[in-house]
């Protein structure tokens, strides 16, 4: 009886299990989060009037733009590097394998604040900097502090330290691709490149896509160390606002909001591209029906 | 009308040296295959001839699979001579040693064979007609309008023409497994080899791909066969070949081999399969 009962109705009401303990973590909460608000709004050394004024400010908001303008072309340059070093790292050549591995284990080794430092004394180094010969005659040379300004320390330490990192992803997203695939590709006489770029990549892609969104806000933050090259940045704008008029707090709070805001952006993003990258996932793509269909028709007339 | 019959017609002409009727398609030589200390193959001697369908048969270890993929190059063999059409696969030969061909001279070798692998490896980022097309469009640069043509032709024949736009996720093993022939087709190999081509699926998913495979054999397609389907090596082959620890033990008519074996070891295992 209770069976039929039971299969007649397709789901059975269920007494739930208690939480009373949720509750607890409830009341918890609310209780902080009334604090919380209660010391922002009552404590002036936040000084939300300065924030307001600043976060609009025409200084903050170019340190903005020319940190953007560092994550996205030292990311570039990270994710080209990263690429290359990955392939470089999974070739058969020795040599070509082993300057990959060098390059790695020296950039993520050091700490990428050490790195930007020595590309800013880059002239302590190398006064000047050359294209000639090896052990033969320059033929061009410039003085190293008018090559390497401090946006151009800055993408370089940014940049070449990125690549080794976006090498690990790389590498590890080939990997995780199924050799039969690339034995499937070979069998059809299909060269190495072409595997890589058709078969491979592509497939690697959603494994590299997570790591690398992470990549890109961190990279966004990690422009901030910029700040020691004095490149105005957007912390190193902040940094000059408040030397002069010394509202710290008002001004280093109008910096992170604009990072929180970014990262946000950048994370809602990065999940668009993950579903982008899962697609063949879920059933039949509307793009191909439809080319399908073009095909079909004109047979089906005749 | 049948793809398979373009091909032994595209294949004489195009053969390489000796582009004779009487060169048998595969001809292996003494070929031996050692992965480090491990000797898989030891001294392999048999033909294929034209439109042949040879089984290898054996127990898993046997070298069958390793034999196999020796044919088109996946790997390289240790010893022997191995030709497919009249050439030597792999390598050319100059004053007795073998040295070993560019990788476009290797492509262009294994563009010309089918091969059909055990796990399917249907690309998966592409639906069912873009893993048929890539080949013939990317390797051998044909016209996108033809091949689409003629992909979805092989996608019919093997009764997914229904199937073009899904993905191999959404495929069943067996689709799977017949979208990879149709894919294997789309080049006109003059060969086929097949790894296993039923081992990974479900039982009742079997005869689907066997029944592609039959209509293959008939329409006169060299195959290479590495399987377990007793049933199927004694129904399609016009030979078969059983391989034990590395070498042929035993060959001749399907019906000869599987039905009264002579030797001790093709005994056993039949009696175990069977």
């Amino acid at each position: 009886m209770t069976a039929t009962t039971a299969a007649l109705r397709s789901v059975e009401p269920v007494v739930k299990l208690r939480h009373p303990g949720r509750w607890i973590t409830y009341a918890v909460a609310a209780v902080l989060a009334a604090m919380l608000v209660n010391t922002l709004l009552t404590n002036n050394n936040f000084g939300w009037d300065v924030v307001g004024h600043y976060i609009v400010s025409g200084q903050i908001l170019s340190g903005l733009v020319k940190t953007v303008e560092l994550t996205v072309i030292a990311m570039a340059i990270g994710v080209a590097l990263g690429g290359l070093l990955a392939v470089m790292r999974l070739s058969s050549n020795p040599a070509v394998s082993s300057f990959a591995s060098a390059y790695i284990w020296f950039f993520r080794g050091t700490p990428v604040f050490v790195q930007l430092l020595f590309w800013g004394y880059a002239s302590a180094l190398y006064p000047r900097l050359g294209l000639g010969v090896p052990f033969g005659p320059t033929l061009l040379s410039a003085e190293t502090n008018s090559l390497i300004t401090p946006f151009i320390a800055a993408i370089l330490g940014l940049g070449l330290n990125e690549g080794a990192y976006m090498a690990e992803i790389v590498r590890g997203g080939i990997l995780s691709v199924d050799r039969g695939q690339t034995e499937a590709a070979q069998a059809l006489g299909m060269s190495h490149l072409r595997t890589l770029r058709r078969i491979v990549v592509p497939q690697a892609m959603r494994v590299i896509i997570p790591p690398t969104g992470n990549q890109v806000i961190s990279m966004l933050k990690t422009t901030s160390l910029v700040s020691v090259l004095a490149f105005p940045e957007l912390l190193y704008s902040a940094q000059l606002v408040y030397s002069q008029n010394f509202k710290t707090i008002p001004l280093l709070l109008t910096a992170s909001l604009w990072y929180l805001l970014m990262t946000s952006v950048l994370t809602i993003g990065q999940h668009y591209l993950e579903r982008h990258f899962s697609r063949s996932d879920r059933g039949p793509s509307r793009r191909n029906i439809a080319a399908q269909n073009v095909i079909q028709q004109p047979a089906e007339a005749r | 009308m049948t793809i398979a019959s373009g091909d032994t017609s595209k294949s004489t002409t195009n053969g390489a040296s000796q582009p004779l009727a009487s060169v048998p398609m595969i001809k292996a030589v003494n070929v031996h295959k050692s992965f480090g200390h491990i000797e898989v193959l030891r001294g392999i001697d048999l033909e294929v001839q034209r439109g042949e369908v040879m089984t290898l048969l054996g127990p898993s270890g046997s070298g069958k699979s390793t034999f196999l993929r020796l044919i088109n190059h996946l790997e390289p063999l240790s010893a022997g001579r191995l030709y497919v059409d009249g050439s030597l696969v792999g390598y050319s030969e100059r004053n007795g040693r073998l040295h070993e061909l560019r990788p476009s001279a290797i492509e262009r070798q294994r563009a010309d064979l089918g091969m059909v692998f055990q796990r399917f490896n249907l690309f998966g980022h592409m639906t069912a007609l873009e893993n048929v097309m890539e080949a013939p469009v990317g390797v051998r640069k044909e016209k996108r309008t033809a091949v689409q043509k003629r992909a979805l032709e092989l996608l019919d024949r093997v009764g997914l023409g229904d199937k073009a736009s899904s993905y191999p996720s959404a495929l069943s093993g067996g689709q799977q497994q017949r979208v990879a022939i149709a894919r294997a087709l789309a080049m006109q190999p003059k060969l086929m080899l097949f790894d296993e081509p039923t081992s990974a699926l479900d039982p009742e998913l079997v005869g689907e791909v066997l029944d592609v495979m039959k209509d293959l054999a008939r329409s006169g397609m060299t195959m290479v066969v590495v399987t377990h389907e007793i049933g199927f090596a004694r129904e399609v082959a016009d030979h078969a070949v059983f391989i034990d620890d590395g070498v042929v033990v035993e060959s001749g008519e399907p019906a000869q081999v599987l039905t009264n074996p002579q030797h001790p070891r093709t005994k056993a295992f039949l009696s175990k399969v069977l």
